[in-house]
């Protein structure tokens, strides 16, 4: 009876943000939606071993195995539509209705997985909790802005995610372990936390006595083998490997994308450019690189003129240094309850120094987040900051006018509803009591004076500090939309996206330091 | 920690208290206070309107006329370009048939504004402010809070309103806003500024050819339409109220001076000479449209299946009967007003002549169920069923309309998005759970739903499908409009009927009840 009302109530959650989706079906959808469409014409018409080879449009499939069979998955059903959809070279670019509303449909539905995984973390979660969380993921604007309007299918990738850390919270290790793996081969960028489940299962999992211990690694070895032949074994039967391995892991990108994700490398560039700018006022000849950052895709040559290159090696091994005091923490005491805020911490890290990362990277923290932010007070502070900065860092994705309107009231609407989320959440003990009282009364005007102090007291605020860089992401947008294109005009038009991306570098490094203070705090 | 589980055990403490507070989903959305949730409420709503309008409009792409969203783009420019006085008249400048303005000044000053702020000034905000003050109204008035949330939810999300005006392209939600306005200053005993606002509204728009009627006579009040509908609602309930004071001419006056002063300020460019409102006027009348156009679910439009009106009568002749007859079905409502003016009565007698104005009055157009559906929704706490039942098929009788503007997909994502905020869970929805007294009365009302509901909504889901997957027999190529027309009608007929119903009855309950809500 309470499981069945509950999940009527996480679908009633579900269809009123697909009744959103609907209408959001006609706005704009970026290349991203010609990839996927190819994609299903690609694994449709072509047999198993030529998926990674084929070249018949530059969008060549570049995401592992799973994800290709779920593609082939859905092109059955678009054959079944239209079968120009699939059509590997009529269909290119196709833009029919039907191809659009396909493509967009089949993305609110394989968010079902993504509900099917809310529901189980949320399932013995108190109720005001519950619809909390619900709030968070199911009505996410970032979820919406990135699957919905530019089209992806994240949603569906993070319901795996969520399933494993909701069997991991359970204390289901192995099957924790083998959704993890299945998510890896839907789409490889989740590899970042795969060293924290690798410290924490062998911890957690595996570390009971010598023979125990051994059958259990072995077994979940075994596990994690099995799903990675399953994803790979027929490309290596077919000689494939290596070409899908080249698809899968393009070289020669650049540190940042076109667009800088908001992350520590953006200071870096700007330290360079303002090491660059005073060596050069003081008389050094500096050479200043043919490859600029604004410009667009950065080659092979240093894009530094000061600062020494930086590597994907580097990179990598700055992400393992970030994550280091989390493997200590997973290995000394390996906790079901921190497991979210590891794995949310992992995925922080690698938005932060990773290579090559896009600013819809930061989904993956920012989703599993949600389910730990209403457990304390400072959680939801936290979160609520993280939350704005990151959807406000989507913002550039959408850049057209007709969808203006759209993100600002997405992220307007996001943050009301966390603000009085939050704040009912957290008031003062004794406040939910003088309401009742207050409510059954019927006054209605009592009941908001007798609450609204004691929310100031010990409730959900936000210090100065908060408020002000929160003022200041409306100035950076006031400035990129209006007064930039009235007061410079064509001039300097990387500027605005520069200063989104700066700023909100700022609240994502606040976010990183401040899980890794409650890494290290808690025991 | 400590704190926490003492919060909790609190909250426990809270919960077996009032079990009514503990299973509420919208516990958190209705704790800041109504300001908060209907902030909340509002954003989602323009969220819904901006995404609608990301859809094809009324006549998008289809020369030479393009359709409304051309003709407010040309009005536009008109108002930029012309000198007042030129604004109606035919010219070099100002070619009438190509989208003249037929609207009254109110909206040709809006265009103009518009011209000026290139749609920065949105004319949702007008409606959103405007029921805003009917909320507060509300909120004092009703006991759960969460009734509240709800209420504002109906009213903000009326997925007709959205669709016509967002998805059709139109400015209703502005005149509708400025009624909403003036039933709010009359809830709260605000009556020379209801007047006022209600004037306004008036002059804002005109909706069908209803001003035709009053063509012979001199009146110039009676000239335009949209609001005309709920007129008599007004003047019935404004005149009830005067009588009972101690002096009533004085009363009267007051406000009928309040009216010309408004409209004198309005008209004012026009006034200089007879020829230039004369002008206006007959723009604002069309003569040349019949009594009804296409399939609209009233009763000349629903019996002419039967009854071959336009071959019977003359226009003029037609004129008059429909004249007489939107009065007859008018008259009981407005003589209740005059006899016990009242809150709730005033609200009941806006619904029942806006619905007789849509049944009988002259060329109505599909979208004026709007104007029966915005006191419906301000009665949704008490008549929830009706409500949801208006609303259906409000919505269905528009459902031909929209299928010609491409908004199928806008039409069944909002009608579901109705639909589950109407059963939002441990909202009201179809769970009667705290049996208001006033709701004793649905007996009679009950068993005929029973019997023919369960029937006719089935049928109408299966039109819906019908109307878009197969093609009419070549004989009757309007056969399925027809139908959704019979269907719409008859249920309309019946609510106006049990709303006429439900309105008298109150004259049952002791006056005193309402005497007190009034203070």
């Amino acid at each position: 009876m309470e499981s069945s009302s509950s999940t009527r109530q996480l679908l009633w959650f579900f269809a009123i943000a697909v009744c959103v989706k609907l209408l959001l079906i006609p706005a704009y959808h970026s290349t991203d939606f010609e990839v996927h469409r190819h994609w299903l014409a690609l694994t449709h018409s072509l047999p198993l071993s030529n998926w990674y080879a084929d070249e018949t449009s530059p969008w060549t499939l570049d995401y592992p195995p799973f994800f290709a069979c779920f593609e082939r998955f859905l092109s059955i059903f678009a054959h079944y539509i239209d079968p120009q959809i699939v059509d590997l070279h009529n269909g290119l670019n196709y833009r029919a209705n039907s191809a659009i509303y396909f493509l967009r449909i089949s993305v609110i539905l394989s968010d079902l997985w993504l509900l099917y995984g809310v529901y189980r973390l949320t399932k013995n979660a108190d109720v005001k909790r519950r619809y909390l969380i619900w709030v968070l993921i199911v009505w996410s604007p970032a979820l919406v802005m990135v699957d919905h309007l530019h089209f992806q299918y994240n949603g569906f990738l993070l319901g795996w995610l969520l399933l494993s850390i909701s069997f991991l919270q359970e204390g289901k290790d192995l099957m924790g372990g083998f959704l993890f793996a299945v998510l890896l081969c839907f789409k490889h960028l989740f590899a970042v936390a795969a060293p924290v489940y690798f410290v924490y299962l062998l911890r957690h999992y595996c570390w009971k006595g010598l023979v125990r211990g051994f059958s259990r690694l072995s077994v979940l070895g075994a596990v994690v083998v099995a799903v990675f032949a399953a994803a790979y074994g027929p490309f290596l039967y077919h000689g494939q490997i290596q070409q899908v391995f080249n698809r899968m892991f393009p070289f020669g990108r650049g540190l940042c994308h076109a667009y800088w994700a908001p992350n520590f490398w953006v200071f870096y560039i700007i330290l360079d450019k303002v090491f660059s700018f005073f060596l050069k006022k003081f008389g050094f000849s500096i050479q200043i690189p043919a490859a600029s950052f604004t410009g667009g895709l950065v080659g092979d040559s240093s894009p530094f003129a000061v600062l020494p290159k930086i590597s994907p090696s580097t990179t990598l091994i700055m992400v393992l240094l970030a994550l280091s005091p989390c493997f200590i923490k997973a290995w000394t005491n390996p906790q079901p309850r921190m497991v979210a805020r590891w794995i949310a911490y992992a995925y922080t890290c690698g938005f932060l120094f990773g290579w090559h990362v896009h600013e819809k990277a930061s989904l993956h923290f920012v989703i599993p987040l949600a389910i730990v932010a209403v457990q304390s007070l400072e959680d939801a502070k936290h979160y609520f900051m993280l939350s704005i900065v990151s959807c406000y860092s989507l913002f550039p994705l959408l850049y057209e006018g007709q969808e203006y309107p759209i993100k600002v009231l997405l992220l307007l609407l996001h943050s009301i509803l966390m603000w009085l989320g939050f704040s009912t959440k957290f008031t003062r003990a004794s406040a939910p009591n003088t309401m009742v009282t207050a409510k059954k009364k019927g006054a209605q005007s009592k009941s908001i004076e007798s609450s609204s102090p004691a929310a100031e007291k010990g409730g959900f605020t936000i210090g100065w500090v908060g408020k002000s860089y929160l003022l200041g992401l409306l100035l950076v947008e006031i400035w990129g939309q209006f007064l930039h294109p009235y007061l410079l005009g064509d001039k300097f038009p990387f500027v605005p996206l520069m200063l989104i991306s700066t700023y909100c570098a700022f609240g994502i490094m606040y976010s990183w330091i401040w899980q890794l203070r409650w890494i290290i705090s808690t025991t | 920690m400590g704190k926490k589980k003492e919060k909790k055990e609190i909250n426990e403490k809270v919960d077996v208290e009032a079990v009514e507070i503990e299973d509420d989903t919208w516990w958190w959305l209705t704790h800041k206070g109504i300001g908060a949730t209907f902030l909340c409420i509002s954003v989602f709503a323009l969220l819904v309107r901006v995404a609608v309008s990301l859809h094809p409009y009324s006549g998008a792409g289809s020369p030479p006329k393009f359709g409304d969203y051309e003709a407010q783009r040309h009005w536009m420019e008109i108002t930029l370009n012309l000198p007042v006085l030129e604004w109606y008249r035919n010219s070099t400048g100002n070619d009438l048939s190509y989208w003249g303005l037929d609207y009254p000044p109110l909206t040709a000053y809006q265009s103009y504004f518009h011209g000026l702020f290139l749609r920065f000034f949105d004319p949702d905000s007008v409606s959103l402010f405007t029921s805003r003050g009917y909320e507060t109204y509300v909120g004092c008035h009703s006991s759960r809070k969460n009734d509240c949330a709800w209420h504002i939810a109906m009213l903000l999300l009326n997925p007709c309103l959205i669709l016509i005006d967002h998805g059709h392209f139109q400015y209703n939600c502005i005149s509708l806003g400025l009624t909403v306005a003036a039933i709010a200053a009359i809830l709260s005993q605000r009556e020379l500024l209801a007047s006022c606002l209600f004037t306004l509204a008036l002059s804002h728009k005109q909706i069908s050819a209803w001003a035709n009627l009053f063509q012979d006579k001199t009146d110039g009040a009676s000239m335009f339409s949209m609001s005309v509908y709920y007129a008599p609602a007004f003047f019935s309930h404004l005149l009830g109220k005067c009588l009972r004071r101690k002096n009533p001419i004085h009363g009267v006056a007051k406000l009928g001076l309040t009216v010309l002063g408004t409209f004198t300020v309005v008209w004012w460019p026009y006034l200089h000479s007879t020829d230039a409102l004369l002008g206006v006027l007959s723009r604002l009348a069309p003569f040349e449209r019949g009594i009804y156009e296409d399939y609209v679910a009233n009763f000349w439009c629903t019996s002419s299946v039967i009854i071959k009106w336009k071959r019977l009568f003359s226009v003029h002749s037609l004129k008059f009967i429909s004249l007489t007859a939107t009065v007859l079905t008018c008259l009981p409502s407005m003589v209740q007003q005059v006899m016990a003016p009242s809150s709730r009565g005033f609200l009941y007698g806006l619904l029942n002549s806006s619905f007789a104005f849509y049944l009988f009055s002259f060329q109505v157009h599909e979208k004026s169920i709007l104007l029966p559906l915005l006191p419906a929704s301000l009665l949704a706490l008490e008549e929830r069923r009706p409500f949801k039942w208006l609303m259906f098929y409000g919505l269905f009788s528009m459902f031909p309309l929209l299928c010609r503007d491409k908004l199928v997909l806008p039409y069944f994502a909002l009608h579901a998005l109705f639909m589950l905020l109407y059963h939002a869970p441990c909202g009201h929805g179809g769970r009667p759970r705290n049996a208001r007294p006033n709701n004793t009365k649905f007996d009679y009302f009950d068993s005929f739903k029973t019997f023919m509901n369960g029937f006719i909504y089935l049928s109408s889901f299966i039109l819906h499908i019908v109307y878009l997957t197969m093609h009419p027999p070549e004989k009757f190529p309007y056969l399925f409009e027809a139908i959704i027309m019979l269907i719409c009608f008859y249920q309309f007929a019946l609510l106006a009927f049990y709303t006429n119903v439900k309105q008298w009855s109150l004259l049952e309950h002791s006056t005193t009840e309402e005497e007190k809500k009034l203070i």
